[in-house]
């Protein structure tokens, strides 16, 4: 089930812009809410073992969610998203930015912008992540989110565990 | 000054993806490069010197005249490191699947 959703992930180098498509076997107002509300939003955001941890979040246009991405080791790294655009149930548009403690942003940062739509009980997110720089998005991965790599390892492990016994 | 040398400062700049467009092809030298671009030969030799301190170009010398052809290897880890990129939104998106169902089914129970 979950193998037939859609995941698309296409980057265009020259435009500084990465497209993310991907479907969830949910109705939209559950999958809105999952991507607005900061209790539901803290459950999957970080890719495990980090930790989303979000100390304040306003949705609304103008409003800010300052969050941090949390180390196994406990290691925080500050986060600020500024809410630009707000169509409810179908688009939302933020500002993404590294900060320091104390909620300033270290510029530049990223602009994303979410489309929501949904057919048949499945809802399609649209994502297009547009950065200033090369180097920002370069630093996403440094900060610590090396973890699809390890969840590689994971998967290769349990794989060659499973082939080993067969 | 730290000046920054690596495949992302390589690329940064469109007058230098032109030029790792051109020498994909083949490899060229300093002159014939040139010759594809309006900007003065000055300006592509200082092109072709920060593509080579990047790592991303390399010299080779035929008899009397310098060719600079692409470093294949270093324009492999500019897709390496967007696919970590990639494999953070897949293992999110993999959470927010496990969270919808879950949701889902609490429903159901209520």
């Amino acid at each position: 089930m979950k193998n037939n959703l859609l995941f698309d992930f296409i980057v265009d180098k020259r435009a500084k812009t990465v497209t993310v498509n991907r479907e969830f076997a949910a109705e939209l107002p559950l999958v809105w809410d999952a991507y607005t509300k900061q209790e539901l939003l803290d459950q999957w955001w970080a890719p495990k073992p980090w930790e989303s941890r979000t100390k304040f979040m306003d949705f609304r246009v103008g409003g800010r969610r300052f969050y941090a991405m949390v180390s196994p080791e406990g290691d925080e790294r500050w986060l600020i998203q500024k809410y630009t655009s707000i169509t409810p149930k179908t688009n939302f548009k933020l500002f993404n930015a590294f900060a320091d403690k104390d909620e300033n942003p270290e510029l530049p940062g990223s602009v994303l912008d979410l489309n929501f739509s949904e057919q048949d009980g499945t809802t399609k997110v649209n994502i297009s992540i547009y950065n200033e720089s090369l180097e920002r998005l370069e630093k996403m991965i440094e900060t610590g989110f090396t973890e699809g790599t390890k969840l590689q390892l994971d998967n290769l492990e349990a794989l060659l565990a499973r082939l080993s016994k067969s | 000054m730290d000046i920054r040398r690596d495949v992302f400062q390589a690329i940064a700049d469109p007058t230098r993806r032109a030029i790792i467009t051109l020498i994909a092809l083949q490899a060229m030298t300093p002159n014939a490069i040139a010759e594809h671009f309006d900007t003065t030969r000055q300006a592509v030799s200082k092109h072709l010197r920060i593509l080579t301190e990047c790592e991303l170009v390399k010299q080779e010398t035929k008899g009397r005249e310098i060719y600079y052809q692409l470093e294949i290897d270093k324009m492999k880890e500019i897709d390496q490191w967007l696919e970590q990129f990639r494999k953070i939104w897949e293992t999110r998106f993999n959470q927010l699947d496990d969270l919808l169902s879950t949701i889902k089914k609490q429903k159901n129970e209520k």
